[in-house]
């Protein structure tokens, strides 16, 4: 039993929608129990300045960025070191699913905005920012899920809390496309052993298949409203 | 679309060679050489191939952070200055430089290398650890050989002198707090084989990547995945057993 109650291999409450937002082409808000993220999706859009272009494919361009008020202590605007390496790895994680060569010398711009953060951040823009895209129109091979896992007390773990965080052995970051069956972002802080490692990505990998479910969901929705 | 020589790359895996004519799991040399710069508190140059990288450690005394109170400050930078390659640009770090300092951070850190409790000076003063790394030839793997660079010029480090609230830079003694030595191994996939320790030509034709950092324990204190394409579970069991096995020639480099 965890300090919210939850079983070990429990997400924490979980809410997604699709198309949230007017002047993003795809948006989408993304609620991972106190984490919350936002995520609006431009383009395939002409891509400026030109020497980005890419002569075979889209270039898909990501921006994390936390909002001041949206951790403890206030967090000083604009992009650190930090989430620009965000931006990059959730970059590439989004990358594997989209069709980038339908869309040479364009780009595709991805913005997350963490609006309230309670560990696993990237995860929850990552989560969101998939279902921008969907919700954008891009094509797609399929969506990508994202949670974070570790091992408290020699239980693992999924879908760290902050506190969690601060005592987890380890804290494993892993991004998934189910239609792939492919790994797409993985991280790691920590120390854990290599079937420990093996088995935390397992429980993520679990985690991401039940995001999976409610993206879906959350896209379903949208046009089933649409439609009525 | 892709390049020439990203083909050419391609079809060499296919066949279980490479380029330099190393074998898929083959690291290439590293030499290490310690307490080269002077004005540094620690240094090491690594050759990693063609690939060659200086870290400087430099130490201060300043204020803990808040939320650590009672523990010293490591930070790790790193330079892609612009005579390594023809491809660098002067300027502000880019994400490349970005991403080589945080990962080579978190091996440092997660491994628990220093024992930062032990860089506390009084209430109000902490050792404060620069490792700058600076890349003077670049030829692909910048995160190993970096991480080699950083823990074999920490490992080396002479602590300067402290007395009546200054730094005496010119009495140098004692070792860092030293407590474990971690090692990075990183592996490419490109067209579906492994390749361990990628060269700049392998990297620009790769498809993924993963960095694994293991600690003297075999225990593994970091990871980072790049690269736009994902690999399945297999293929990260692979890049894990590859790590442990590739650390130790690594390791035996470091002394």
């Amino acid at each position: 039993m965890r300090a919210d109650g939850r079983a070990s291999e429990e997400l924490r409450e979980l809410v997604v929608k699709a198309g949230v937002f007017k002047n993003a082409e795809g948006s989408a808000y993304v609620k991972m129990g106190n984490t919350v993220a936002v995520a609006g999706v431009y383009g395939p859009r002409e891509l400026f300045p030109k020497f980005l272009q890419k002569a075979d494919r889209v270039h898909l361009k990501c921006r994390y960025n936390m909002a001041p008020f949206s951790t403890k202590d206030r967090k000083r605007p604009g992009q650190d070191r930090r989430s620009q390496e965000i931006s990059k790895v959730v970059a590439d994680a989004l990358e594997p699913v989209i069709f980038t060569k339908e869309f040479p010398k364009t780009g595709i711009d991805i913005y997350i905005e963490i609006l309230q953060g309670d560990a696993g951040t990237r995860c929850a823009g990552i989560n969101a920012a998939s279902v921008a895209l969907a919700d954008a129109g891009i094509p797609m091979r399929g969506l990508v899920a994202a949670v974070a896992a570790g091992k408290v007390d020699g239980d693992y773990v999924l879908d760290l809390t902050y506190n969690e965080e601060e005592k987890t052995k380890a804290d494993v970051p892993v991004a998934y496309a189910p239609s792939m069956k492919k790994i797409t972002l993985l991280q790691m802080d920590g120390d854990l052993s290599q079937e420990d490692v093996k088995n935390v990505v397992d429980v993520a990998i679990k985690g991401c298949e039940k995001v999976h479910e409610a993206q879906v969901g959350a896209l379903k929705n949208k046009y089933k409203e649409a439609m009525l | 679309m892709m390049t020439i020589d990203e083909g050419y790359v391609h079809e060499l895996a296919e066949k279980g060679s490479r380029l330099d004519g190393r074998r898929l799991d083959e690291f290439r040399n590293a030499e290490i050489e310690t307490n080269l710069i002077k004005s540094a508190e620690g240094s090491a140059q690594v050759r990693l191939g063609n690939t060659v990288v200086i870290a400087g450690v430099k130490m201060s005394v300043g204020e803990p952070f808040e939320d650590k109170p009672d523990e010293g400050v490591l930070m790790v930078g790193a330079e892609l200055t612009p005579l390594a390659d023809p491809d660098f640009e002067p300027g502000p770090p880019d994400i490349r430089s970005i991403e080589v300092a945080r990962v080579v951070d978190r091996t440092v850190r997660e491994s628990k290398m220093i024992n930062v409790k032990a860089l506390k000076i009084d209430d109000e003063h902490v050792w404060v650890v620069n490792v700058d790394l600076h890349v003077m030839n670049f030829d692909g793997n910048l995160i190993d050989a970096g991480s080699l660079a950083a823990v074999a010029a920490l490992a080396t480090a002479k602590m300067p002198k402290y007395e009546n609230g200054k730094v005496n830079y010119d009495e140098r003694s004692g070792s860092l707090p030293i407590t474990a030595m971690p090692v990075s191994v990183t592996t490419v996939k490109i067209n579906g084989k492994l390749l361990v320790d990628p060269s700049k030509r392998e990297e620009n034709a790769a498809d993924a990547r993963l960095t694994v950092s293991v600690k003297n324990d075999g225990n593994i204190c970091s990871l980072q995945k790049g690269g736009t394409e994902g690999f399945t579970t297999e293929e990260l069991h692979e890049m894990l057993r590859l790590a442990g096995e590739k650390q130790k020639s690594l390791r035996d480099s470091l002394k």
